[in-house]
């Protein structure tokens, strides 16, 4: 391998043991990507999978450039929280017909960080149904569009038709501090989620 | 505002399972973390005859650990293709996923209040 490739990877701490994952999800340009890379100490990396236009997943070297394929991108980005732990943030888009690809995605994860923008809504039902059908507990996070009507929490609630212990907060995808805490949120109730268990 | 009316009670088994024709190769998840053994333990000569992603991999993995979506994004591999070549350099022993030495994994509980608390650290 050329070194230039070696020395601008950015390896995990040799202490690193455990690893752990949340997705971002979130219908077309709602802000996945600058959530990620808001919160994401690497450049946020893209990953990609080629998937069957009917949603299955392409996963040998035959036939990776058939035209019926088409290709899914997910941004992703790393938060090391501890010598021994490290969080990955998977930005994923909300495209239903991508069963294999979510299930993949959703096995392992603590949870998903839905983000909503409040000027189309509607356009987050989907993504909650994919979310709820992989059984994934989750948190919404509105994403402040400059412009952008301020509803109150309740009328978001109430069109959301959210569990009343489902958190929801706001946030600014372009900004750590806020996007941190609507992370926060969603841990929270991950935890809350986990003691309750029988 | 327009309502969403929640079809969660609508959602029938067989729909979540669709498409999973073939037994999965996923042994490993996106955030698997691997890396390459130092030399002594393959032994010189234990590349020949790998090919050219196989090697990039191998060449990669040489300097620390790394996720499989960590692989497959700096080396612009898909993930389906990325998983199956990382499964045969794993059983080639040219790999070594990194978990635990002996230690079973953390309990869940464990695991979100380590998240919680360095979430909490970064604000
Ligand atoms: N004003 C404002 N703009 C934002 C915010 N978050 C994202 N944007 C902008 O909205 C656009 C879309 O954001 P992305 O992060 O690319 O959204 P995405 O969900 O990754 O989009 P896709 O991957 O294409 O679905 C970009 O131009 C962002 O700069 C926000 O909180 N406020
Ligand atoms: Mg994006």
């Amino acid at each position: 391998m050329d070194s230039a490739l070696a020395s601008e990877t950015p390896y995990l701490r040799d202490t690193v043991r455990t690893a752990v994952k949340i997705l971002v999800v979130g219908h077309f340009a709602v802000g996945k990507t600058t959530f990620v890379g808001a919160l994401s100490e690497i450049r946020p990396l893209r990953t990609e999978e080629r998937m069957t236009q009917a949603g299955a997943s392409v996963d040998d070297l035959a036939g990776i450039r058939d035209k019926t394929t088409t290709t899914v991108a997910m941004d992703f980005g790393r938060l090391t929280l501890t010598d021994d732990l490290v969080l990955y943030l998977f930005g994923a888009p909300g495209q239903q017909r991508f069963t294999r690809l979510w299930h993949d995605l959703a096995v392992g994860a603590l949870g998903a960080l839905i983000l909503v923008d409040t000027t189309r809504l509607e356009e987050s039902f989907a993504v909650m149904d994919i979310v709820e059908r992989q059984g994934l507990p989750y948190a919404i996070a509105v994403n402040h569009f400059d412009g952008a009507p301020a509803f109150p929490a309740e009328e978001i609630r109430e069109a959301l038709d959210l569990d009343p212990a489902t958190p929801l907060a706001f946030c600014d995808a372009r900004d750590r501090t806020s996007s941190t805490r609507a992370l926060i949120a969603l841990v929270e109730h991950l935890r809350t989620l986990d003691q309750e268990a029988p | 505002m327009i309502r969403r009316r929640n079809e969660r009670a609508l959602v029938r088994p067989h729909v979540v399972t669709g498409g999973r024709a073939h037994p999965t190769r996923n042994v490993f998840d996106l955030v698997t973390l691997l890396i390459a053994p130092p030399d002594q333990l393959t032994g010189p000569g234990r590349d020949a005859g790998l090919s050219p992603e196989k090697l990039r991999i191998v060449e990669l993995c040489r300097g620390g650990a790394l996720s499989v979506a960590e692989i497959s994004g700096i080396l612009r591999l898909p993930v389906g293709v990325t998983k199956v070549l990382l499964s045969d350099l794993v059983d080639s022993g040219h790999l070594i996923t990194r978990t635990p030495a002996a230690a079973p994994p953390p309990a869940r509980a464990r695991i979100l209040q380590e998240v919680l608390d360095g979430l909490r650290a970064r604000l």
